[in-house]
């Protein structure tokens, strides 16, 4: 477990500067083969987690606010305007009324960052001027990253230049489908490359990858190959961020940790609406991975509605009483 | 910690469960409990305290027992069975109700459970409730079942039964249910230390429908059990410590009660190269720190191949500091209280008085009151060190590494214990080729502690014998509707007459098959029934058995051949004895003067028999709620020892011998006592059919001098005696060396020729049911 301190807010929005980023190593096809994941006893960890962990009272607002300040609040719709993401912009620097914050002692608590669409950067980006929070697009073909591979390389160095500090790229599925280890590694070896000084956060579309044991063997070459971030789904995928895989990914992590010394980011997307998830995803971080795993520079949480959950429990927190929807601000 | 200081160090907090309804219903009873017999409390007598192990702080006053409580108990049971036994539907009712009450009043009974107990309320909530409340559902099934599926078996009677403080409800839930619905009635001691979810399940037996008198139950120590055992009851189910059950089986001997027992263990879990490393380490955590490791069946051996030791090991002590030790009936504790005072000093002591190999501790906060042990790892041991072979019963897993599939299963099988085994592969070869053979009741693959009632549950060698779930397990709660007449010794003939052959014939011994002189170098006269002189029997001795047991465990191949190969032999001998039948008839006419054409007869159908059920006798397929396989394979018991009925010289000696090498045991066999010599023919039957050396072997001599050393010999397996001499006590009290399982006649007399001198029971004691679990998914 890491015991270096840091300057938490900084933290949130400057990570290169604090952990040497991940430039990668050689491919090693013998670890690659070597990964192993029992699907079996990975979901009984995972089913029984929840039972193992609780947090209660100050410590569930602490956590809750903590989930918030991982989150890159996210819109990815065909029918985003610039209107639509100024709001959501409004509601990352903002994201909990200003008196539940007070009554918490957490005034200034942000998102982590705020994740769009290419043509959305620039308008993300001016919205959140004068904040720290950073603007992520979803890049390379974002669903299916089926378009020409020279477009999807382009792309990244659009959304850069747009101002976009991370790059959420999605692999070619078929690369893990097939065993093409090395064609794997050498397209997400370009994609970094494309990315500069931005952060890449590699999308395995685990929904699509099959197994477990394919999730595995995806995110360590991932790893060799440079992500900064390993990203469960696009949220587009029938089967997006779950446990099991949660699990799985993280172990991989893990490992690649313990053989390079590197630590590389998570982030779980879809399908994590509710504060209570959020809490056994933190715990299973805390657990499997240690604290030092808690900031924004090696967690997010990928959603959109997640957020309006936590801010009706930190409401009861505060008040004792049950909270509603439309008590809190839109995003 | 204000909410941003949490926020910065992420830590746990506290999220403690109530136990004001506990401490309530306590309350209630006015901190003070009697027993429960025949549906009331008694007024308590001399109490002792149960104290919550977390904090040292008394909980409730128990009464200790005496022997009037025990004889009140016992007799309200027998009062009550006959009425009990009467209507399985009615029965099933009641355990359904059972099930149904615990299941609405679960969190009273978890929170009562850690209280008392000191496990994590994770585990009594998640695990120890809703097992126990599994148990009755299934087994309310079993009741209603047990008319159609079992005919011809009957309840035992008066169950005594003996719980121990590990899992108090789910312990006492695997005795009782099982009992209860095969129409037995139950007088149930649970422990010392832990008695309250016993009582508090007295309580809601009324609510059940549980009619009074047939669930008993009576606390206070060691000796209240012992008034148990010694009652007149007709079995002792007894789940406990392995010295205990040893005295158990001495007091129970000769008494034709019938017994279980469900003792210690020292279970290997082994880790091949091939693992997922993560969820092996993961499962240790459920292995041997769940209940603080006080599980009888816990993983607490830990076998890892050597290339991958190190990462191993690295892996699983970061684990083991992430462990949250402390107040029980915290919601985020991982590991809780030892149970008493006592057991934390025997669990420090054998781990400070065996310094050996590197001891790591985990790096995690204990609490400063209440009886708490770090999770330790003890590496780099050798099978022979002291820690690696004693059972610890705490959370201390001690560790050695092994080179090879068949280096780890030597190791693994190096033990006095065979209760469970974990195996953790991704290759279906090994795990399905090492499954079967670990010396265990149960084998986990790629998990641990996995429980259900529907899968049996029970060991081998010194962890005892019976199974509890499953179909299996009721065979320790029934017994043939049938009971045998008194056994009359039939007398060898005396005579002094000349040998009918003139050509001196002395039969020898067959071991390792070869004919072999008896060690002392003596033997009898055989006559005839009118005094003629048919030869002479060889008299074995100690040492002659101790060459056979040692041919016999020599012969192992013979329990890996096939069903179909075992059938072929058994039909090429039965073809065999057809060939010389009229050579066998007159051999037993001339032994015992009547019968020997029918007997011949009797005993190529009975081989027959045994050559149809060689390749039939099929293991099942366990209905469990996971997404997996329990596979109850029947395995054969080991080397079975045999004394044969005195009256059928031939036929005997098949009826047990074809089921045992059916089901590929090695055998040996005592022949008749006073008509030996149609044994001695039968081996060249044996020599000339293709069975292999070793898995026959046929001693004669006096059943009461023979018996004595198999019943105390350490190698073999299971012991049946139908000897006319009357042994049972003798074998039953020498057995518990090491616990072989017994099938004695208690001097009753089995009709050789009729259907209960073969069948299934003859099947059921020459196998042991395996439950292997194997979970799956890609």
């Amino acid at each position: 477990m890491q015991t270096e301190t840091i300057d938490i807010a900084a933290a949130r929005q400057l990570p290169q500067v604090h952990l040497p980023r991940n430039d990668g190593m050689a491919l090693d096809l013998d670890w690659v083969a070597s990964v192993q994941a029992n699907t079996s006893a990975i979901e009984r960890r995972a089913a029984t987690l929840p039972g193992r962990r609780s947090v209660k009272k100050d410590w569930q607002a602490a956590w809750l606010c903590k989930a918030i300040s991982l989150i890159d609040l996210t819109t990815l719709a065909g029918d985003d305007t610039e209107g639509r993401v100024r709001r959501l912009c409004s509601k990352a620097r903002k994201p909990v009324s200003r008196d539940i914050l007070e009554k918490l002692g957490m005034t200034g608590l942000t998102v982590g960052a705020v994740c769009v669409y290419h043509d959305m950067v620039a308008p993300a980006v001016q919205a959140l001027q004068g904040t720290h929070i950073p603007v992520a697009a979803v890049s390379t073909g974002f669903p299916a990253g089926l378009s020409p591979f020279p477009l999807r390389i382009a792309e990244i160095g659009e959304s850069v230049r747009a101002g976009a500090r991370e790059i959420d790229i999605v692999i070619s599925r078929r690369l893990v489908l097939t065993g093409n280890w090395q064609g794997l590694y050498d397209e997400m070896r370009e994609m970094r490359a494309a990315c500069g000084d931005a952060h890449v956060k590699a999308i395995l579309a685990t929904g699509e990858l099959g197994t477990l044991r394919n999730v595995a063997r995806a995110s360590l070459v991932c790893m060799m190959a440079g992500a900064d971030f390993i990203k469960t789904s696009t949220g587009k995928e029938g089967v997006n961020a779950t446990l099991p895989v949660t699990l799985t990914m993280i172990r991989a992590i893990r490992d690649y940790h313990d053989r390079t010394g590197i630590k590389v980011g998570y982030k779980p997307a879809g399908g994590i609406s509710k504060a209570k998830d959020a809490l056994v995803y933190l715990s299973m971080i805390k657990d499997e991975l240690g604290d030092r795993w808690l900031q924004p520079d090696l967690f997010r949480f990928g959603a959109s509605s997640l957020l309006g959950d936590i801010e009706r429990q930190l409401e009861h927190h505060v008040t004792g009483s049950y909270s509603a929807a439309w008590r809190h601000a839109l995003a | 910690m204000t909410v941003k200081e949490i926020f910065e160090t992420m830590s746990y907090g506290p999220a403690p469960e109530s136990s004001a309804e506990a401490r309530a219903w306590i309350a209630s009873h006015k901190g003070t409990f009697g027993h429960f017999i025949g549906g009331i409390w008694t007024k308590p007598g001399a109490t002792f305290t149960t104290t919550n192990p977390a904090t040292g702080e008394p909980i409730a006053q128990i009464t200790q027992g005496t022997q009037k409580d025990i004889d009140a108990a016992v007799k309200a049971a027998r009062r009550a069975q006959s009425a009990w036994a009467r209507d399985s539907h009615a029965r099933a009712r009641v355990l359904y109700a059972i099930a149904r009450i615990l299941q609405k009043q679960s969190r009273l009974f978890a929170v009562l459970e850690t209280l008392d107990n000191g496990k994590p309320i994770r585990e009594s909530r998640d695990i120890d409730i809703p097992l126990a409340q599994r148990h009755f559902y299934y087994h309310a099934g079993m009741a209603h079942l047990m008319d159609s599926e079992l005919p011809g078996r009957t309840a035992l009677g008066v169950c005594g039964q003996i719980i121990p403080w590990n899992f108090p409800l789910l312990m006492l839930a695997w005795k009782i249910a099982p009992a209860l619905a095969m129409g037995n009635t139950v007088v149930l001691k649970p422990a010392e230390y832990t008695p309250l979810t016993a009582l508090l399940f007295a309580d809601i037996c009324a609510d059940a429908g549980v009619p009074p008198g047939v669930v008993n139950i009576v606390t206070g120590d060691g000796a209240v059990g012992e008034m148990i055992v010694n009652a007149p009851v007709d079995k002792i189910a007894f789940t406990g410590s392995t010295a205990v059950g040893r005295r158990i089986r001495e007091a129970t001997a000769g008494s034709g009660k019938s017994l279980t027992l469900e003792l210690g263990g020292k279970s290997p879990y082994i880790v091949f190269d091939d693992a997922d490393l993560d969820s092996a380490v993961e499962g240790l955590v459920d292995a041997i720190w769940f209940n603080q490791g006080q599980v009888c069946c816990a993983g607490s051996r830990l076998l890892v191949q050597e290339g991958i030791a190190d990462r191993f090991y690295r892996k699983l002590r970061t684990r083991m500091d992430g462990l949250r030790v402390g107040d029980p009936l915290d919601k985020c504790i991982d590991v809780g209280a030892i149970v008493d005072p006592v057991q934390l000093a025997s669990i420090t002591k054998l781990v400070t008085d065996n310094p050996e190999g590197d001891h790591y501790r985990a790096a995690c906060a204990l609490p400063t009151i209440g009886n708490f042990y770090p999770p330790t790892l003890i590496t780099g041991l050798s099978p022979a060190a002291t820690l690696m072979q004693e059972e610890i019963f705490g959370p201390v897993l001690v560790s050695t590494t092994f080179r090879t599939p068949a280096e780890a299963v030597e190791i693994a099988n190096n033990t006095r214990y065979g209760l469970a085994a974990t195996l953790w592969t991704e290759n279906i070869n090994l795990a399905l080729d090492i499954a079967p053979k670990l010396v265990a009741g149960v084998v986990w693959v790629n998990a641990t502690n996995l429980f259900d009632a529907a899968a049996g549950f029970g060991g081998t060698r010194e962890s005892g014998f019976g199974r509890e779930g499953g179909w299996e397990g009721l065979q320790s709660y029934t017994k043939p509707a049938t009971t045998g007449k008194a056994l009359k010794p039939p007398a060898p003939f005396p005579g002094q007459g000349a040998p009918a052959d003139p050509l001196d014939r002395t039969a020898k011994l067959y071991i390792g098959g070869k004919q072999a002189r008896p060690d002392g170098g003596y033997s009898r006269p055989v006559h005839g029934p009118r005094g003629a002189l048919l030869g002479h029997a060889s008299l074995a001795n100690r040492k002659d058995i101790r060459n056979a047991v040692e041919a016999a465990n020599a012969a192992k191949g013979w329990a890996k051949t096939t069903g179909h190969n075992r059938a072929q032999i058994l039909y090429y001998i039965a073809e065999n004895l057809s060939a010389r039948a009229a050579e066998f008839a007159a051999r037993i006419d001339a032994l015992t003067g009547k019968g020997g054409k029918a007997e011949v007869d009797l005993s190529i159908r009975r081989l027959f028999t045994y050559a149809a059920w060689a390749d039939k006798f099929d293991g099942q397929i366990h209905s469990v709620p996971i997404r997996g396989v329990t596979l109850a394979m029947k395995e054969p018991a080991g080397t079975i020892a045999a004394l044969c009925p005195d009256d059928h010289p031939l036929l005997g000696l098949i009826s047990v011998m074809a089921p045992a090498i059916a089901m590929g045991n090695r055998t040996v066999i005592i022949a008749s006592d006073p008509f030996p010599l149609a044994a001695t023919d039968f081996y060249q039957i044996l020599d000339t059919s293709d069975m292999p050396d070793g898995v026959v072997n046929i001693l004669t001599g006096s059943h009461a001098e023979l018996g004595p050393t198999l019943a105390s010999h350490l190698d073999i397996d299971a012991l049946w005696s139908f000897s006319s001499t009357d042994l049972s006590a003798m074998i039953e009290a020498k057995s518990a060396g090491n616990l072989k399982r017994t099938w004695v006649n208690n001097a009753r007399a089995r009709d050789w020729t009729g259907p209960e001198g073969e069948g299934r029971a003859f099947l059921d004691a020459a196998t042991e049911v395996k439950n292997i679990w194997i979970p799956y998914g890609e």
